[in-house]
């Protein structure tokens, strides 16, 4: 028996002894194989069960009291403007790095001209980035992205300036409500690499509990809300 | 850890007026927030009497479930490595670094890596070791254990960090502005990004594993998880057994009260959830993914007196609220844990005899019970390691023989009256003038800080059989 | 066991505590007069000495036991049992069931003690439904709840609801009441220091609030304060809820002599 084996069986007989069972119980089995397939739901807080339009404005408070900028944009065209002034509000470059995610693809570019799109995962020169957010729960303001070439987990961390589009379909109450949505998509038990459930721009209060944006991420998070 | 070594840094702790306002700053904070984000949450207390039951679950199954979670994170192109002890640990870890040809590694926080003396195992091998969350960095470079769980510098000030960069960041200007918060958040960020691009593996811990999909969950409010974890292209989850959960529902009940309890937010900025590497066609994260599972006296507490232990999520609410841990900080404990939590898991790790001050160090107020997100009956387990320590002859034998004096007196009841009604009286009339004792032979444990209030005079027994035998009651 | 009595006029055993016995008697008159007002009959068994607390708390669990069936046997009889002490009450109603659990005879008589068993002002207002006390105080005083009060037995509400009635006193509630005074019995001789520590932010919360006399339910904490804010030279005086609520507060407060003249 290897190594890894041997460890393997040590610790779970352990934990057998521990428990005074063995490891041939229909009964345990049975009832842990029911709790992973039925996956019930918990208490899910009743401000994540409001009306859609009430948990769009919960999202958007959340977000801003988390310190993100949050844009709602009634055209596609006034979200890819709203992303250039925003660049050139903080003086940087016109410049934005994305995925291949046909929703950003399809954003009519062409009503901001200046701007330069760069597609693939972030470069560490890269100043900002866009990502689509698959998801979001409005309960806490929390964006869910997935990892993939459509949005490379990198443009969420290192650009100091982070844009996430969300539509507002897109848009659920709770965590469990963005889970269900995840599962739809990907299957029963299965998840993609990374999801990043992001609720605001980096932060740090390590330092004699001062809060410091852009620790090691963003600095500025800025969700543009496609209504 | 003896008798001497926890007072004597307690003193120094309580001594340290410049710890203490930091002290002081840090609990108010973190009691306030968590009050606040509590009011905001009417489901609060359900939520946590759930968590508390997928708790108990969990570890009533946990051979199973550590089955289930094993297959998934294979089914996800991971692999798992389960690891008896913190030595077996180490060495997992430094095979599959050298195996990767790792020369740099980064870390996300973890306090399972710490028990084990990962990094300085790694160090040894020719291995540099980059802590990326700030406040570990700031320990790293000072060679010092963090003092808080969640808060790991909580006792520095800014003019000593940035004597720490100035002696640790080499290559940077000498004058170079360093003067505010700002500043040193600045400077630690150019400097870790440097070795989350060099690194060759990263390393995490993890706040929760589920079963359900075999994912292992991080969560930060600075990113630093994130860019450990997606940039090398080796990503080593270690993480101690009792961290899993059945499903993403419950791991989304434990999330609503982890960080609500230990700092007072909703939610941190980043929840990271990582199944397996990357997949065919994703751009960018690991290639590999490895999860080491740490036992390490883990299953021993499963199946004792001690279990409720590791319900434990790892928040640091019982030491934000603890009056102990408020007065005298983290690095008086002398263990890795510290806290009320500390106070039950160091002696279940570690063995009563190494750390008996610990659970001893209490009032038994409650408070961190009453905060606990999964509510562990903290003081009753600290009672019962106290039960141990007696079994064992652990307490001072002046300490022994006064409470085995006191025990005998108040099991014959005429004895203990007639003590009663001879004594008060007499330590009554030597504060006649008084009304309080400022100090009293063999009682200086109290008497050296404090007044002790004087005895009325009589005893109560006497004076009410006074007033039975004249007819008054 | 006294039935039908026991809805008219309540036998009620005294807890005396042995803080009270030995340091202050005064508390133990003031919960008599307190209990015979709100019209129970009140006995004071000989036997009793010690709830057996610093026994527990210390690990001897053999001698706690041997407490604990002692105090058991003597209060059987009553209706109810009381004490002026939530840490006191508290290690009867809820520690003792625990603790003689496997204790196959003791173990249903430690249930039956624990479900008669309250803390003094508790008692009063939640069993005997008293509203209000006929005692005047005119004095600004601050009220800190004890750890066993507040967090054992769930007492906050009731020696304030009392205190509101009694006339011309006025409550100033100090910061951080929830908070330790840091007594946690021998623990305040263990680790004096850190013990001191802890009772020096109470008596700085004390003094924030500006009152004139500091009340709590349990003589432990009482001690432990009035010993610290003695030795700071405060002024503020320390008295037992239940003096104050008796009107019985001739007597010097807690740790200070008797006037001259």
């Amino acid at each position: 028996m290897s190594a890894t084996d041997q460890g393997r069986l040590a610790v779970l007989s352990r934990i057998r002894d521990a428990l005074g069972v063995t490891g041939r119980d229909r009964t345990r089995e049975a009832a842990v194989e029911d709790r992973l397939r039925r996956h019930k739901r918990g208490t899910i807080p009743a401000l994540a069960q409001a009306d859609h339009e009430a948990l769009i404005e919960l999202m958007t408070t959340m977000l801003v009291n988390q310190g993100a900028e949050v844009t709602r944009a009634s055209t596609p065209e006034d979200a890819a403007r709203a992303m250039a002034e925003d660049l050139r509000a903080h003086d940087l470059p016109f410049i934005l790095r994305m995925g291949s995610d046909p929703t950003l693809g399809s954003l009519p570019w062409d009503a901001a001209p200046a701007l330069q799109r760069r597609i693939g995962p972030a470069k560490a020169e890269d100043r900002a980035a866009l990502s689509r957010a698959v998801v979001a729960a409005a309960e806490t303001g929390t964006l869910f992205l997935v990892s993939g070439a459509d949005n490379p987990t990198t443009l969420a961390f290192l650009p100091e300036t982070h844009f996430i589009l969300i539509r507002p379909g897109d848009v659920v109450g709770s965590y469990e409500d963005a889970f269900d949505r995840l599962r739809a998509i990907y299957g029963e038990g299965r998840l993609p690499r990374t999801i990043n459930l992001i609720s605001g721009p980096s932060r740090t209060a390590d330092i004699e509990q001062t809060i410091v944006r852009g620790a090691h991420g963003p600095k500025r998070l800025h969700v543009v809300l496609l209504v | 850890m003896a008798d001497a070594s926890f007072k004597d840094s307690a003193a120094r702790a309580l001594a340290d007026a410049k710890f203490q306002r930091a002290l002081l700053n840090v609990k108010r904070g973190f009691i306030v927030k968590r009050a606040a984000a509590k009011s905001k949450l009417p489901e609060f207390d359900q939520l946590r009497d759930e968590a508390r039951a997928i708790k108990d679950h969990t570890l009533a199954h946990l051979d199973l479930y550590l089955e289930a979670y094993e297959r998934k994170v294979v089914e996800s192109g991971g692999e798992v490595h389960f690891a008896p002890t913190a030595a077996d640990a180490r060495s997992i870890v430094l095979r599959l670094c050298r195996d990767a040809g790792a020369r740099l590694v980064t870390k996300g926080k973890s306090m399972v890596s710490e028990e084990i003396g990962l990094n300085a195992h790694l160090e040894a091998a020719g291995i540099e070791v980059a802590e990326t969350d700030l406040g570990e960095h700031i320990s790293q470079i000072r060679g010092e254990a963090p003092s808080h769980i969640i808060a790991p510098v909580i006792h520095l000030n800014k003019e000593e960090i940035a004597e720490d960069f100035v002696r640790t960041h080499r290559g940077l200007p000498q004058g170079r502005p360093l003067g505010t918060v700002q500043d040193l958040v600045a400077e630690a960020r150019a400097v870790l990004r440097a070795k989350f691009i060099a690194a060759d593996v990263g390393i995490t811990g993890a706040n929760l594993l589920i079963a359900e999909t075999g994912s292992s969950v991080v969560v930060t409010n600075e990113g630093n998880g994130d860019l450990t974890e997606t940039l090398p292209r080796l990503h080593i989850v270690i993480a101690s057994i009792e961290k899993l959960v059945p499903t993403l529902e419950d791991a989304c009940t434990v999330l609503r009260l982890l960080a609500r309890s230990g700092t007072g937010q909703d939610i941190t900025t980043y929840t990271t959830f990582a199944t397996g590497p990357a997949r065919v066609g994703d751009p960018d994260g690991p290639r590999q993914y490895h999860v080491v599972l740490l036992d390490n006296g883990r299953s021993e507490i499963l199946g004792g007196e001690f279990r409720a232990m590791l319900r434990c999520i790892r928040c640091g609410a019982c030491l934000n609220h603890c009056p102990v841990y408020g007065a005298i900080g983290g690095h008086a404990y002398g263990s890795l844990y510290p806290g009320p939590m500390g106070a039950v898991l160091t002696p279940a790790l570690y063995g009563i005899d190494h750390a008996r001050d610990l659970p001893n160090a209490s009032s038994f107020c409650g408070r961190c019970e009453e905060v606990c997100p999964v509510a562990i009956p903290l003081p009753s387990l600290m009672r019962k390691w106290r039960e141990r320590d007696f079994e064992r002859g652990g307490p001072p034998l002046a300490q022994r023989l006064v409470l085995k004096l006191w025990a005998l007196a108040a099991k014959r009841p005429r004895l203990y009256h007639a003590l009663g009604s001879g004594l008060v009286p007499f330590l009554a009339r030597l504060v006649k003038s008084r009304g309080s004792f400022r100090s009293l032979p063999f009682g200086s444990a109290w008497t050296g800080t404090r007044d002790l209030p004087a005895p009325q005079g009589k005893t109560f027994h006497a004076l009410y059989q006074e007033q039975k035998r004249s007819g008054q009651s | 066991m006294t039935t039908d009595a026991a809805t008219k006029s309540p036998l009620v055993g005294l807890f005396v505590t042995c803080l009270v016995d030995l340091f202050r008697p005064s508390i133990g008159f003031a919960a008599i007069k307190l209990l015979k007002d709100a019209g129970a009959r009140v006995e004071v068994p000989e036997s009793q000495t010690c709830c057996g607390q610093p026994a527990y708390n210390s690990g001897d669990r053999a001698d706690a036991k041997a407490l604990a069936r002692a105090v058991i046997e003597t209060f059987e009889g009553f209706d109810y049992v009381v004490a002026p002490s939530g840490s006191c009450a508290g290690m009867l109603k809820v520690h003792y069931p625990d603790l003689l659990a496997d204790d196959p005879a003791f173990a249903p008589r430690a249930r039956t003690l624990a479900d008669k068993s309250f803390e003094l002002t508790s008692f009063l207002v939640e069993v005997l439904g008293v509203d209000r006390v006929e005692a005047r105080f005119g004095v600004n005083v601050t009220y800190h709840d004890s750890c066993s009060n507040l967090r054992e037995l769930k007492v906050r509400d009731a020696p304030r609801r009392l205190l509101a009635g009694v006339d011309g006193l006025a409550l100033s509630e100090m910061e951080e009441t929830e908070v330790c005074c840091g007594f946690g019995g021998a623990f305040s001789i263990k680790y004096p220091d850190i013990a001191n520590a802890i009772v020096e932010a109470k008596a700085r919360n004390i003094a924030k609030s500006g009152a004139a006399c500091l009340l709590a339910g349990d003589l432990g904490c009482l001690l432990h304060i009035a010993g610290k804010l003695s030795r700071v030279g405060s002024s503020v005086e320390c008295r037992h809820v239940a003096e104050v609520l008796a009107g019985m507060t001739e007597a010097p407060a807690i740790g200070q002599a008797r006037k001259a003249g």
